[in-house]
């Protein structure tokens, strides 16, 4: 029976579970408490009792698939105009471990036009062999192109672990991919572990905005597939004496697609993208007006990173959206992040929280920003921000 | 043309606490809201109905209260509103919530174009709109911030991707995500506001819609959490006093020192 059940016996009518409950769907009745209409089996009770007095059953899920067939682990090397992204070289980091932990080969699937050094290079950062596919119509990305046929190479080679790039396609494909394999996917993992007993991946991601973190398992189905968020796992030395095989497989590309991408426009030509800067220069709306954003962009440019912004000042118009951090903007974890101006709601800390070091430049002391910040400044941001620049300037040059 | 917009129920807190011994969520009150990103499909919705002609229908799969919620969209323009309500949903991840909108969606039947926001704010995984459209097996495009043009069986669109966005075409009907910067969601008029009160949202359980019950709820979904815990911030921040250039020379000093900043 699928379901969920209140152990009276042990239940002491605490009320743990009651305020652990998003839907309101636990009421108390004769000091017990007692699940209704409500309920949509989140589990959030489960774990909130400490008297082991709710349980959550499962019935024994079909065993869709024979899941001792699938061996491997497999990483997706996304390219754009040639070029493998660096979120791929990343997840071959982490892949390596993963598939040194099973005893199993680890391989990198590469789509795209004349791209062999890449495959090469992939290799270097770790892959025992690579999946090479590769034709004119995939020089560019494309949702439907991509997934017949990364569907057809998981079908005839059967990997067990699939990793993906959480990066606008990543995010598009991979639940394409999942969906038609009816397999489980769990989105934006930061933390990746294999449980020797089981040989299952134990995938960790944060949720409700960074407040909570779940490990999420897929035990009955394959492969397993995560995508991992770019920044978060770190890339092996690339050794370029390190042999592997790469493999063209026969794979039918599809013709007549139904999707076609027309024209693809770079608008962040000059300056380094924000999911894949080092660092990170915001700005808020401490910086009092419009104009003062230049000084984010300077310092920015000063440093090789890229400029940011609060949702405050995108809404208010001073700059594009495509530079919002945050909840409703674009999550980035650099090695510095710098927040000027910025109070730090809960939906902007969402967005940069994983970030290695948070310096945060702001007049109130009791801004939310400087509980999370590794240095504080407090101070106005149009006069620290001019002395920062000129420091970085004088000290990099 | 019709639209169907999906329509998720967030929790409604924006400031959200957890307790640290049971890393569960603390709620003063359990509100819901509409999915913040759904707003602007709902609102993309009504404009593209108000230029082409046509119906929107929005539909969810949630607890009972959700109808209430969709109530709102009835009263900014949507025509009608559906929800799928049943013990067999609960516990859905995304593939078995994937499965339970496409069959809702199939029961309402003759859509042309599904509009959903590009995640919810809760799970932000972005992972229904794309698989919703391979369980209809109809084309998707995400992260979509303009409508080039739209017509009976076909829409063009403009994509945001990481570094800029593309123009993409398909065939309706087709699914689409949208972000944030394609339009400025309305606020109710009174005239749809008394629309709304008297407003009755179809229910459909699972039996309703033919959804075959093992790949609903907790049953249809192949992952599974097994922990929960709140994330550890060990920060002993540090605060630099001092005058704005000693400030800006100290915090330069430390940067560099720990190469992070690396000079040229």
């Amino acid at each position: 029976m699928t379901g969920i059940e209140i152990i009276t016996d042990k239940c002491v009518g605490c009320k743990l579970c009651v305020k652990a409950c998003m839907f309101s769907a636990i009421d108390m009745k004769d000091k017990k408490a007692v699940i209704n209409d409500n309920c949509t089996l989140c589990g959030a009770c489960v774990s909130s009792c400490k008297f082991d007095a709710i349980q959550m059953e499962k019935e024994k899920a079909r065993k869709s698939v024979d899941i001792s067939e699938y061996k491997g682990v497999w990483v997706f090397a996304e390219q754009k105009h040639g070029v493998v992204s660096q979120v791929a070289f990343e997840l071959l980091g982490e892949g390596r471990k993963l598939a040194d932990t099973l005893s199993v080969p680890l391989s990198a699937v590469l789509i795209g036009n004349n791209v062999p050094k890449q495959a090469k290079k992939l290799i270097a950062y770790g892959a025992d062999n690579v999946y090479y596919v590769e034709h004119q119509s995939v020089e560019n990305y494309n949702d439907e192109s991509y997934t017949d046929i990364f569907v057809q190479l998981i079908e005839e080679y059967k990997p067990e672990i699939v990793l993906i790039g959480a990066t606008t396609y990543g995010r598009s494909l991979a639940p394409r991919v999942a969906s038609r394999l009816n397999t489980g996917l769990t989105a934006d993992c930061t933390g990746l572990e294999i449980d020797p007993e089981e040989r299952l991946l134990l995938q960790t991601r944060p949720a409700f905005g960074g407040n909570l973190m779940a490990t999420i398992i897929c035990p009955n189905h394959r492969p397993q597939m995560s995508t991992v968020r770019p920044k978060v796992m770190k890339p092996l030395e690339p050794d370029y004496s390190r042999t592997g095989e790469i493999i063209q497989p026969g794979v039918i590309i599809p013709e007549n697609l139904k999707v076609k991408v027309l024209d693809v426009v770079q608008t962040v030509c000059e300056t380094v993208s924000l999911s894949e800067a080092d660092i990170i220069v915001s700005g808020g709306r401490g910086l009092g007006e419009a104009k003062n954003y230049a000084l984010v962009e300077e310092l920015a440019r000063v440093l090789g990173g890229a400029a940011g912004a609060s949702r405050a000042i995108v809404d208010a118009g001073w700059v594009d959206y495509s530079h919002q951090v945050g909840q409703t903007g674009k999550t980035v974890g650099p090695k510095v992040y710098f927040a000027c101006g910025i109070s730090g709601a809960v939906q902007h800390l969402a967005g940069m929280s994983s970030s290695d070091i948070i310096i945060a430049i702001n007049k109130n002391p009791d801004a939310p920003i400087f509980k999370i910040a590794t240095y504080g400044i407090i101070g106005d941001v149009r006069e620290i921000l001019p002395e920062l620049i000129k420091q970085f300037k004088d000290k990099l040059n | 043309m019709n639209i169907i917009v999906c329509v998720k129920q967030v929790p409604g807190t924006t400031d959200v606490k957890i307790n640290k011994e049971t890393n569960t969520i603390i709620r003063d009150e359990a509100d819901i809201i509409i999915n913040p990103f759904d707003e602007y499909a709902i609102e993309e919705g009504v404009r593209i109905k108000e230029k082409v002609g046509g119906s929107v229908t929005v539909i969810s799969m949630g607890i009972p209260k959700t109808a209430e919620l969709l109530r709102e969209a009835i009263a900014v323009g949507v025509d009608d509103a559906v929800l799928l309500t049943d013990k067999a949903f609960a516990g859905s991840d995304t593939l078995a919530t994937s499965y339970a909108l496409s069959m809702g969606i199939k029961k309402i039947g003759g859509y042309d174009l599904i509009v959903c926001g590009k995640q919810a704010t809760d799970g932000d995984t972005a992972q229904v709109g794309p698989s919703l459209a391979e369980k209809l097996g109809v084309p998707h495009t995400t992260n979509v911030r303009k409508i080039e043009e739209i017509k009976e069986g076909y829409i063009r669109c403009q994509r945001m991707t990481d570094d800029g966005f593309e123009v993409v075409e398909m065939p309706l009907p087709a699914v689409i995500t949208v972000v944030k910067e394609i339009n400025e969601p309305r606020l109710p008029s009174i005239k749809g506001k008394l629309k709304s009160k008297k407003y009755e949202v179809k229910i459909f359980n699972a039996d309703d819609i033919g959804a075959d019950k093992s790949l609903c709820g907790l049953n249809g979904s192949p992952t599974q959490v097994i922990k929960t815990f709140t994330p550890v911030h060990d920060i002993n921040g540090e605060i630099i006093e001092g005058t704005a250039g000693e400030q800006a020379k100290n915090l330069a000093d430390k940067l560099l020192a720990m190469q992070f900043v690396k000079c040229k």
